[in-house]
């Protein structure tokens, strides 16, 4: 019974005209929490009310708290009919119930309805009073922070990373045919948004249930995802990581030595070599390796069966991927963890984070990902939804094997997701094989024995790349040659991983988003016959995305991918596939072959002609990307090596596969790795194809730089010039006979376009880098591929960015690991007195940061700002100022990284977690599809925006739209729109803000600028 | 392939300085599109035409979002659907106000009513501007004039806090809001050759003299009901211009305010012969034009009567502008040694302002 909501409503503006015969409105307030509704009085006859509302309590049980948002209606009070809605406006008060977030929220809210879109504001100002705060025998989860930020937070010091925590809830759709409705189109919306709020609610509190079973504190890399699965219901699901965060305290946080966490961490010794298998001992000083592990899983209904992935080695690795227990639920787990130790104790040693504690990860092994096609059903009983979890547990089980197989005890970087169309669903997962550094792992981190560890040497950047499994008993066939970093180690020619670059990756030139476009015609059919046909041809989208990964990355010169995310989408006639990562030179792996290209008729002389022509395009093409990203490897290598290395031999072998042709296996000798050109054999139109398409992907205008990862590898030199944005298109597909061929150039056209779009919108921001860059793809009709994009656009500084590369290694590596280090930890230096090397130079004048950049944080100033009334502001205006200088409303930036350049990050406010729905019958009139869709988003990003500001927020970070459904239906005049995004809400201080006070500080100035010890928390 | 739907939006409402001046010219998304290729930006963006199509598309869609907030620019500052920062905000506002000199030389003094939008399509024509923009820019003035019109207090400060714009365009609107408020003749043939910046000139002037606002520095009395207007001449000021007339009307008074301009001026001026010719006709026109503002109709006419009655005469003497000045200052100061005289106050503000605009509108 612990607690009491508080709620009071002051004033209204911007309202909508709703009684055409006054020009007025007689607005009231409706309060509803849980099943208790209060009212405001009828404020008559303005469009600017002024409710200035009691307080409403509520009390209620923590569990509700947690459960339910707080609904605000606001309606036009009609004497003779009935009250017509204005709008709604839903809270999700849970940031209130955790200590170091928010504690009120208070701000204007835009009033939203699900047809007309936002009408007007409302100032509303909600607390919560916890009456205590026990811990047992409650199903309430208060006080465990989410954050979608897939690193530990940068306030936060991680003690433990617990794990894996994942759950999932179902229920009926509401409306699961928007077109043929019986109840009104707003009521059946705002019934679906207010059950997809309770389903988050339910699935949050009930993750953070497992959390303090785990005797964790937080969930770190929250991702919760709605499957809409139409008639057989609705699926809220989540994953993230479990983790005991220290919160670092605002006093050390003045203390450079304890104010970043990957600082400190970062003198944990991590070759405890958990894995017998390999060879992590300390001094090793290289790169990595690389692997690649394919699994499409085909299956469908309820049999699932694994492909390739039962290898038989069973590599003998002492952090084993414990016990393969099938799916035993949360609570079973929870049993066994009492008597297991370590990973051994977790079923799925699993951990959603892309980015590390320094130490943390020891090896990678490849990218692991599982696939599984599925029919749906009804659901019948919600409250146990055991199907969808034996599902995903299936799949979960067959990464974890693929894991194993790669000698890893270990997935990082997971992810899941789904792709629906009618009644067949596919369900992927995927991650990177890594072996981990079991001291994050478990209670009681041992300190003292840290020191001596140190002394080792710690390998610089490259033990990561280092193969976890037994050369000889290689779970895949792949070249492997010593470490070109360390010298001690086995690496493997190209490796792929689902996470962020490591901070210490020793990393030459830049990096450079690469894209794998794929479609696969395939016949309409039904049911079984429809997932069977779905299950036959992943194996083959899944082998041909790889292929293109590997071509293009090997012709940008490249030889690793990071940040890897393949999305397989089916529609009634086609399968889509797209993979995007960001592919950069690592210093510690070979220098990737060329690309050969053979012809299988050999002795025709035009044909030969043509393709030496082509060759040489290849050749020409490859030359010029080193260039453009900077990739000059240290060629001084071969003599350190001091080992003879054999001629270079050109393979005649047609090599259109990868790394996983069976005849590789035996030459596992040294000098393969290096020189081997990558053969693709021009044996038929497809392939031909394949060709033209590697050509045509048009590097980025210069100046320009694109990743879909945190960061650039190669630039460090940020601005604070930040523009995040979405950018949505839907093509209709000309014909209906299309070919393989004419759908992927439609596709692959569609995509590069996009690109281009993007480069010419954003080019005043030049130079500038492309980062998080995130495509999403999904085909919402017959002839329709709609690609959806978030990203976000970071000016850099142009004279450090023109620096040229220097060539020597030592330099280069010690380059990369300091430009991380700036990056990641500029808190650390923000905090010490003395002014610290400043790696973001002030901005000039620019978009955002144009009212941002005083002490105070932005939504603070908001408020105060506020009480001037905009009258009194205007009569003291000077007249020869510009007259619109004094902005009402903060700026609240959005990112999708988990960082603001230039900014420290000084709070974390609470989990975002939106989901809307729009829609309309008159799309003609709101400008069409584009139109409404531009409206929509926009809409979006306010309300975002505004309940950041009301949690006294000025950003947000981790920033993600995972959902962006959208149907249409223009001869009726009708299209609707369902979005879900998510982020973390955080105050920031500007760098140059932080370096006033702290010069101020003497001075006894810093009072007025720290407003309110927001700076100092 | 076509794009069914192709959209973009930024967290900061992406504004482009040269598309926003397409879009204020009133130019379709398709000529847009053919002016921006023509000014080469493809050729220094290595962007194709389907892009700048697709880019001018989205902004003119967002211009369009966003010009409900602009017909009230206070709400633009409040609005929280797109996050524009306070520079950007100034300049939308600003250039979405702005009017062309070629079309308010055709609405000045014009009733701003259905009956004179419906005669845009000329106007249209005649200036080359398009009638989308006519349509803007008329809309504009009008709704300026709905808003201050009964307003109290300082026309310029209240165009200023209720649309935001900047110090030299309040003015203007002032000038157009007073203009179209009181309904001054500005079309004839023979005030073609005056400028905007004339009238405005002018405008403010007598703003700033003859309308009730002026009177006082501020309302002594809140609750009276004394109208403290800009837009409105003063009433009782005008009927007491009829007093002026004993100037021409009684002989010796003009015989002596005739030597005494004479006197002071004899050898200073280099029309001075032409000066004394005419000294009787020029100062009846200008008093006559005082004695007869008491009438709307003559108010309308004003500056028709100050071209004829003046300015012309003037410049067919080819006087030169100094001359004028010359004669002018004169001519009003010495009619404070005109014993039998009682209006000075009177004559100074009304001569004070003409003298002003007289200055103003004499130029070829």
């Amino acid at each position: 019974m612990p607690g009491k909501l508080k709620v009071k409503i002051v004033a209204g503006r911007h309202l909508p005209v709703m009684d055409r015969a006054s020009d007025l409105t007689d607005a009231f307030v409706e309060v509803k929490f849980g099943n208790t509704t209060f009212k405001t009085d009828v404020y008559l006859k303005s469009l600017n009310p002024q409710w200035n509302s009691e307080w409403f309590k509520f009390e209620v049980d923590d569990e509700d708290l947690q459960d339910e948002p707080l609904q605000i209606t606001v309606l036009d009070h009609d004497t003779y009919s009935a009250n017509d809605a204005i709008g709604k406006v839903y809270i999700d008060i849970d940031p209130l119930l955790y200590s170091e977030a928010a504690t009120v929220i208070s701000g204007w809210f835009p009033i939203y309805d699900t047809i007309h879109g936002i009408r007007g504001e409302i100032n509303v100002i909600v607390k919560v009073d916890l009456f205590n705060d026990l811990n047992r025998f409650r199903q309430s989860s208060c006080g465990v922070k989410f954050f979608c930020t897939t690193s530990i937070p940068k306030c936060y010091r991680a003690v433990i990373i617990h794990g894996f925590v994942e759950e999932l809830v179902v229920n009926e759709d509401p409306e699961y045919q928007w077109i043929d409705r019986i109840r009104t189109p707003r009521a059946s919306n705002e019934a679906r948004q207010r059950l997809i709020s309770l389903m988050s609610g339910e699935l949050q509190r009930k993750i953070g249930l497992k959390v303090l079973e785990m005797r964790g504190n937080a969930v770190v890399g929250y991702l919760q995802c709605f499957d809409l699965e139409g008639e057989s219901g609705l699926v809220v699901r989540a994953i993230g990581t479990a983790c005991t965060l220290d919160k670092l305290s605002s006093p050390a946080a003045f203390l450079p030595a304890c104010n970043s966490p990957s600082k400190e961490m970062k003198e944990i010794p991590f070759n405890e070599d958990p894995n017998p298998n390999t060879h992590s001992s300390g001094p090793s000083t290289p790169l990595k390796n690389q692997t690649y592990s394919f699994s499409p899983s085909k299956s469908y209904s309820r049999q699932s069966s694994s492909s390739d992935t039962d290898l038989s080695l069973t590599p003998k690795t002492g952090m084993g991927s414990g016990s393969a227990g099938k799916e035993g639920g949360p609570f079973k787990a929870l049993l066994r963890q009492q008597t297991q130790s370590a990973l051994e104790q977790r079923e799925f040693p699993f951990f959603t984070l892309t980015a590390f504690p320094p130490g943390f990860l020891v090896h990678v092994g490849g990218v692991v990902s599982a696939r599984s096609v599925k029919l749906l059903d009804r659901i019948h009983n919600p409250d146990e939804p055991e199907t969808r979890d034996a599902w995903w547990a299936e799949i979960r089980q067959e990464i974890k094997s693929h894991a194993k197989a790669l000698g890893c005890h270990a997935v990082v970087g997971y992810s899941e997701s789904t792709s629906i169309c009618e009644e067949v669903c596919i369900l992927s997962a995927s991650g990177t094989a890594a072996v981990l550094n079991p001291r994050f792992l478990q209670d009681g981190t041992v300190e003292g024995c840290l020191e001596q560890r140190l002394e080792e040497n710690l390998p610089v950047g490259c033990g990561f790349c280092h193969i976890p499994y037994d050369e000889l008993n290689m779970p895949f066939p792949a070249h492997l040659t010593y470490c070109y970093n360390c010298r001690k180690q086995k690496v493997p020619d190209v490796l792929f991983t689902t996470i962020d670059l490591p901070t210490d990756a020793a990393v030459v030139g830049k990096g450079c988003l690469i894209q794998a476009r794929l479609c696969r015609l395939k016949k309409k059919a039904q049911a079984e016959a429809n997932a069977t046909a779905i299950s036959n041809l992943l194996p083959f989208m899944e082998y041909e995305v790889h292929t293109q990964l590997m071509n293009k990355l090997k012709l940008k010169g490249m030889n690793a991918l990071f940040g890897l995310r393949i999305q397989i989408t089916v529609g009634e006639n086609m399968l889509m596939g797209l993979a995007s990562a960001t592919g950069v030179y690592l210093a510690a792996l070979p220098t990737p072959g060329g690309i050969q290209i053979a012809g299988k008729t050999p002795n025709d002389g035009s044909y030969e002609q043509h393709i030496s022509h082509m060759q040489k395009k290849i050749n020409d093409t490859i030359a010029k990307n080193k260039e453009l990203y900077e990739i000059n490897p240290p060629e001084i290598s071969e003599e350190v090596i001091g080992s003879p290395i054999p001629e270079p031999r050109q393979r005649s072998r047609l090599l259109r596969s990868q790394s996983e042709s069976s005849d590789e296996v035996i030459e596992l000798d040294l000098s393969h790795g290096k020189k081997d050109a990558f053969v693709l054999e021009i044996d038929d139109t497809d392939a031909m194809e394949d060709v033209h398409s590697l050509l045509t992907d048009v590097p980025p205008p210069s100046g320009f730089y694109s990743c879909n990862t945190e960061i650039m590898p190669g630039i460090n030199n940020w601005t604070s010039e930040i523009q995040m944005f979405t950018s949505v298109r839907v093509i209709r597909l000309s014909s209906l006979n299309l070919t393989n061929q004419a759908l992927n150039k439609n596709f692959n056209d569609l995509c590069e376009n996009l690109l281009k779009s993007l480069y010419f919108k954003l080019r005043s921001m030049i130079p500038c880098c492309l980062c998080h860059v995130n495509f999403t793809v999904s085909l919402p009709e017959d002839e329709l591929i709609q690609v959806t994009v978030t990203a976000v656009a970071i000016t850099f500084d142009k004279n450090q960015a023109l620096q040229t590369i220097k060539t020597h290694v030592e330099k280069s590596l010690q380059r990369a690991s300091t430009d991380n280090e700036e990056l990641l930890q500029f808190p650390l230096e923000l905090c010490s007195d003395s002014l610290p090397p400043h790696p973001f130079p002030p901005a000039k004048e620019h978009l955002e940061s144009a009212s941002s950049n005083s002490g105070i944080p932005a939504a603070q100033r908001a408020v105060t700002v506020e009480k001037a009334s905009p009258v009194a502001e205007g009569n003291f205006r000077n007249r020869s100022a510009p007259p619109c200088a004094n902005s009402t409303v903060g700026v609240v930036k959005m990112t999708p990284l988990s960082f603001i350049p230039g900014a420290k990050i000084t709070k974390y406010l609470g989990i975002i977690n939106m989901f809307f729905i729009r829609e309309t019958t008159s799309l003609r009139e709101e400008g069409g599809v584009s139109g409404f869709l531009h409206a929509f988003i926009a809409e979006v990003f306010a309300m975002v925006r505004a309940h950041v500001a009301a949690l006294g927020g000025n950003a947000v970070v981790s920033y993600i739209m995972k959902q962006c459904v959208f149907m249409e239906n223009p001869n009726k005049n009708q299209a609707q729109c369902l979005i879900n995004v998510s982020g973390d809400a955080v105050v920031f201080v500007r760098e140059s803000d932080l370096e006033v006070i702290s010069t101020q500080q003497p001075t006894a100035n810093c009072q007025p600028l720290c407003t309110g010890g927001e700076v100092t928390t | 392939m076509t794009n069914e739907l192709d959209i973009f939006v930024g967290n900061t409402t992406l504004i482009d300085e040269d598309v926003y001046r397409l879009w204020l010219d009133g130019y379709s998304v398709s000529d847009a599109v053919a002016r921006r290729v023509r000014s080469g930006i493809l050729e220094q963006t290595g962007a194709t035409a389907a892009v700048l199509q697709s880019d001018t598309m989205d902004h003119y869609r967002t211009f369009h979002m966003l010009e409900r907030l602009l017909h009230a620019p206070p709400k633009l500052l409040h609005q929280l659907i797109f996050q524009i920062p306070p520079s950007r905000q100034a300049l939308l506002i600003e250039r979405y106000y702005a009017f062309d000199e070629a079309f308010v030389r055709e609405v000045l003094g014009k009733k701003l009513s259905k009956g004179t939008k419906k005669d845009l399509d000329d106007i249209s024509t005649k200036t080359g501007i398009t009638l989308k923009s006519c349509r803007r820019q008329f809309d504009n003035f009008k709704r300026v004039f709905k808003v201050v019109e009964e307003m109290r207090g300082s026309l310029v400060d209240n165009i200023q806090q209720h649309f935001l714009l900047s110090d030299r365009l309040s003015r203007d609107y002032a000038a157009i809001v007073f203009f179209a408020n009181n309904r001054f003749e500005t079309g004839k043939k023979k005030l073609q050759y005056l400028s905007f910046g004339d009238f405005a000139f002018c405008a403010e002037l007598m703003i700033q003299n003859w309308t009730l606002g002026a009177v006082g520095e501020a309302p002594t009395n809140p609750d009276s009901q004394v109208d403290d207007m800009d837009v409105d001449l003063d009433k009782e000021f005008l009927q007491d211009l009829k007093e002026l007339k004993v100037l021409v009307a009684d002989k010796d008074l003009l015989d002596l305010h005739k030597s005494l301009v004479c006197t002071a001026l004899r050898g200073k001026l280099s029309v001075f012969s032409e000066m004394e010719a005419n000294f009787k006709n020029l100062s009846r026109g200008l008093v006559n034009v005082a004695a007869k503002l008491i009438h709307n109709k003559d108010v309308r006419d004003l500056f028709v009567d100050l071209i004829e009655k003046f300015v012309e005469p003037c410049r067919s003497d080819h006087w030169p502008l100094n001359d004028v000045r010359l004669f002018l200052n004169q001519y009003s100061a010495s009619v404070h040694s005109l014993d039998g005289f009682r209006h000075q106050t009177l004559w100074d503000r009304y001569m004070g302002t003409l003298r002003g605009c007289l200055l103003r509108l004499y130029h070829d």
